[in-house]
């Protein structure tokens, strides 16, 4: 049952009064400073910001900048090839999450296989792609999993659940990701100059705050962990403010109700049990070492990549020519700055899939723009 | 156990069909007109036309699933749909036709549950059934029931409402709490369950837009915020009038496992689908007496005032409740749940 308490447990985070104090307070730190650019790690934060218009309550020297934290965008387009060629094959259901769908591979995407006949579901939990294995035994039923740290645990369980009934017919296309290393490639790249880091609310739920303690030790970065409500994300950027002016990077918790140091030990040991860290490619940011969750050896057997061999991609490899999506992920490009954005890329007829997911930057830009 | 179910057979046009029509929908719809059972519905409207009023015209086809949710069904739902359709163009519903879809399996008894609900919806609407008809598709080739309705009504004299008649300065109302029809069926179909449970909005919203004229409001706009919500109401408007609009989010009624519900899902309760909301436009010096109108009439206890037309550029900006400002746009495609 859900609590029908929204009102007083999140109007107090959405007061206009703590916004009004938080604002004052950062417009202060943020006087006389040269300018100060802070990436939101987290999709779920950008989309926060443009849809509280946060970003006109800042003073001008202050600058957010979206960073790689959508999974469905960092997928790399031959992975999404990959995912439509599962949905192609013979007596195959694809159960994958909402956003994926639509992502547009080099040949179509998932929405379009499925008008043409292929059995694509959509779900909301990797239980519920269990269940939908139970249910169609005469079929081999494909979970797509895309995520991070926050969906692997959900995606272990299904696992760890498969295996308990022997259900031979579920297996897991892990296209699953460790967040650190991606916030560490574009730290190492050092394409943008960064002044600090809103860390993922969600993600460090279950990693822990103390995930990205790298950022400032090895980076000179200084990272709060923030929620998603205006009050968290401007405490967020004001105690990002503080470790500017007094040059003293750290890892602020900022987010206390949920993330603790160490995380979530349960949710650890979950990922732990089901998944190995390999190097995969991430789309706008290539090849990032031990950042991809792939199916532990001892889970090979549900491994979809294993049971099925899929036929070699069909030569037109490759994302649009002009689609900027990867500089996006990496913060080195504004949606609106992209040629496509809102010309040739809309939400309803996407180019990349930034203009997909709804944690994707072009989407809350194009969505949620400000007036 | 068979007897009990719709069968192909009740399709055929022979006596199954015949005692269908008879037994369930003649006897159970009670119009005059209808049982006639002519080919088509033969209508004195000596009473209703005067010297410059207009037809109205409407047509939908209703295709919820499921079949009867909290609050109403899709017997309800496509007479209210009709009817606020009608009412949206400041027309009086006066007849309605309803051709039914079933599938092959419905339980005979649910569809009479479902005819019932459609001709209490009708009478407490003041629309007439006085047409219709009934075809059986196999199993698995409808979700048990569809309904294609069309309706017709008039418009009094003098009555002109569309987005030409919006005006910069208008006051923009709506009569109650945003998305409870889309979160209910979504809740329902998902499976989640409330500490407090929300009911569809379903209701004829006629009555409603009749006590506005009744009290000689100058009403320039209405529109019924069905499918996409009001946001979805406000966005077109915009781009029909050619004016801008401005909503502020705390004047918007949402109810709390509403808003608890979407915040879960993702969703944004501005563009969830409503089954009993109009959003009226009308000078911003008659606002205050619109509201008070609304708010004495059962279908409009939750009214509000949540925003206001503006000159310039044909868009909608909200004005957040933290006193930031952003566009407001259309969400493309289905509404999906957000995945993390």
């Amino acid at each position: 049952m859900l609590g029908g308490e929204r009102g007083e447990v999140l109007g107090q985070y959405r007061s206009a009064e703590a916004c009004r104090g938080l604002v004052r307070s950062i417009e202060r730190l943020a006087d006389g400073l040269r300018t100060a650019r802070f990436m939101e790690f987290c999709g779920g934060h950008t989309h926060a910001i443009m849809r509280h218009g946060l970003r006109g309550l800042l003073p001008p020297n202050i600058e957010l900048l979206s960073g790689p934290g959508c999974p469905v965008c960092v997928t790399a387009q031959a992975d999404v090839d990959r995912a439509l060629a599962f949905a192609r094959l013979e007596g195959v259901t694809v159960a994958t999450f909402g956003d994926m769908v639509r992502v547009p591979g080099s040949g179509g995407s998932l929405q379009e296989a499925r008008a043409l006949g292929a059995d694509v579901r959509v779900v909301y939990s990797p239980l519920d792609a269990v269940a939908l294995a139970r249910s169609l035994r005469s079929r081999q039923v494909v979970f797509l999993a895309v995520g991070f740290e926050t969906t692997a645990p959900g995606v272990a369980a299904a696992l760890l659940q498969a295996r308990k009934e022997g259900l031979a017919n579920f297996s897991v296309f892990s296209l699953l990701k460790a967040t650190p290393p991606s916030m560490c490639a574009i730290a190492q790249a050092g394409e943008v100059r960064l002044d600090g880091v809103i860390g993922p609310g969600h993600v460090s739920t279950v990693i822990g705050a103390k995930a990205w303690e790298f950022l400032p030790r090895d980076y000179g970065i200084g990272c709060a962990v923030a929620g998603f409500e205006p009050t968290d994300i401007l405490l967020g950027v004001l105690e990002l403010l503080r470790m500017v002016r007094r040059r003293e990077p750290a890892v602020a918790n900022c987010y206390p109700r949920s993330v603790r140091e160490g995380g979530n030990a349960i949710a650890q040991q979950l990922i732990a049990a089901a998944f190995q860290l390999v190097d995969v490619e991430w789309r706008g940011l290539g090849f990032i070492p031990a950042s991809g969750l792939k199916l532990a050896p001892d889970l090979a057997e549900f491994d979809a990549e294993h049971r099925f061999a899929l036929p070699k991609a069909t030569g037109e490899q490759g994302a649009h020519t002009a689609c900027r999506c990867g500089e996006v992920l990496r913060g080195v490009l504004e949606p609106p700055a992209c040629p496509l954005f809102a010309n040739a890329c809309t939400p309803e007829r996407p180019v990349g899939p930034c203009m997909v997911s709804s944690e994707g930057a072009c989407a809350a830009y194009y969505e949620l723009g400000a007036a | 156990m068979a007897a009990g179910l719709i069968r192909l057979a009740h399709g055929s046009g022979g006596l199954l069909t015949q005692e269908l029509v008879h037994s369930l929908f003649v006897r159970t719809l009670g119009d005059e007109e209808l049982s006639r059972l002519l080919d088509a519905a033969v209508l004195d409207h000596s009473s209703a036309l005067q010297a410059g009023s207009r037809l109205a015209m409407t047509t939908d086809a209703y295709v919820v699933d499921p079949l009867e949710f909290p609050g109403g069904d899709i017997g309800k739902l496509a007479v209210c749909g009709t009817v606020n359709d009608l009412a949206a163009t400041a027309a009086q519903p006066l007849w309605m036709s309803a051709a039914w879809i079933l599938e092959e399996g419905l339980e005979i008894e649910r569809l009479r549950r479902l005819v019932f609900s459609m001709k209490e919806a009708a009478a407490e609407a003041g629309i007439r059934l006085v047409t219709g008809d009934t075809k059986v598709v196999p199993h698995g080739l409808a979700g048990g029931a569809y309904i294609g309705a069309a309706g017709v009504g008039i418009i009094p004299p003098g009555r002109d409402v569309g987005p030409h008649r919006i005006q910069p300065g208008d006051a923009i109302l709506v009569n109650g709490t945003l998305g409870d029809h889309g979160m209910a069926i979504m809740l329902l179909r998902e499976g989640i369950s409330m500490d407090t449970p929300i009911e569809s909005d379903c209701a004829p919203l006629n009555g409603l837009v009749e006590a506005l004229f009744e009290v000689g409001i100058s009403v320039h706009c209405l529109r019924d915020a069905t499918r996409g919500g009001v946001g979805a109401v406000l966005c077109e408007l915009a781009l029909q009038s050619g004016l801008g609009m401005i909503v502020h989010e705390e004047a918007l009624p949402v109810r709390e496992a509403v808003a608890a519900a979407c915040e879960i899902l993702g969703l944004d309760p501005l563009f969830v689908a409503n089954e009993g909301k109009m959003v009226a436009f009308l000078p911003a010096s008659e606002a205050e007496r619109a509201l008070a109108v609304w708010r004495a009439h059962p279908y409009g206890r939750g009214a509000a005032l949540i925003g206001e037309v503006a000159p310039g550029k044909p868009i909608v900006r909200l004005r957040t409740t933290i006193g930031s400002e952003r566009q407001v746009r259309l969400p493309a495609g289905e509404l999906l749940p957000r995945i993390c």
